[in-house]
């Protein structure tokens, strides 16, 4: 383990019953790559981390996660891309692996 | 009283299992009769679930070029407008609720109906027309928006459906 206190590993961080972590701070690349690992992502590219960079700069700048339709409008990533890349639903995906809260929006 | 309990705690074994897809049956052509089935066929791709809408009746008008952009808030015979019928058939009155509508729903970020629909197509979502609905209004598909991913019988339908949730509005 090379994780140092500003840093905290995965196993560290603590996490809501869905794997969406409790603290945002807390959020490191590391763990992203690892939450997204978890989630059937095997192979964080750059096209990965805008979508995800996105969703947790608005993130902290709004104090919500952006919609599915602002997310393929705004992020540079259309939203055929998004579903290739985040399969199982890119806002939801985006956000567990950016390290925010599961957004709350119905679209 | 011994196999009872044995039942009650089977019962408690199972394990609800998450939906995989949802196929949705379109049949009203008003505003409150489109939206709701775009907002849950997008909100199940955006849990990772397949989905497709299945447009049928006046529903068809949501996927008609000509019909799209001019579907309406029902201000008569909707008693949740809270309007009394007489105000409601003034004309114009459908217009102007269907625009205050729309502000408030840009405002939370939902699309309008066509902006809807090409976002649900290129999630992935299946949008289909009635063959049945289609030969009685003499439509072709050229009458449909390029999103249109097939004309459908309805046993065609239902075999698209195998192993979904179908859901009528």
């Amino acid at each position: 383990m090379t994780a140092t206190a500003y840093e905290p590993a995965l196993s560290a961080i603590e996490r809501d019953p869905e794997g969406f972590l409790v603290d945002p701070a807390q959020w490191n690349r590391e763990v992203a790559v690892e939450i997204a690992r978890e989630n059937g992502i095997d192979e964080f590219t750059p096209a990965h981390w805008q979508v995800v960079e996105f969703m947790r700069n608005r993130y902290l700048e709004t104090g919500a996660a952006p919609s599915i339709r602002s997310l393929g409008k705004e992020s540079g990533v259309p939203i055929k891309e998004l579903y290739k890349l985040f399969p199982k639903g890119p806002a939801k995906l985006a956000a567990k692996i950016g390290g925010i809260p599961k957004p709350r929006g119905c679209i | 009283m011994v196999e009872l309990l044995h039942e009650v705690e089977r019962e408690e074994e199972v394990e609800r299992k998450p939906i995989e897809k949802v196929c949705i049956v379109v049949s009203k052509g008003s505003l409150e009769g489109i939206y709701p089935a775009l907002i849950m066929a997008n909100g199940a791709r955006m849990e990772g679930m397949e989905a497709d809408l299945f447009f049928t009746f006046f529903g068809l008008d949501a996927i008609r070029k000509d019909r799209q952009d001019g579907i309406k808030v029902a201000t008569v015979g909707n008693p949740g407008m809270h309007l009394p019928t007489l105000v409601g058939i003034i004309p114009g009155m459908s217009w102007l609720a269907t625009k205050m509508m729309g502000r408030q729903m840009e405002k939370l970020d939902i699309p309008p109906i066509g902006e809807f629909l090409e976002l649900i197509h290129d999630s992935g979502g299946g949008i289909y027309a009635c063959h049945a609905t289609v030969e009685m209004f003499g439509l072709t598909e050229k009458d449909f928006i390029p999103q249109l991913d097939g004309i459908l019988t309805v046993g065609e339908f239902y075999e698209r459906s195998a192993g979904a949730e179908i859901i009528f509005t």
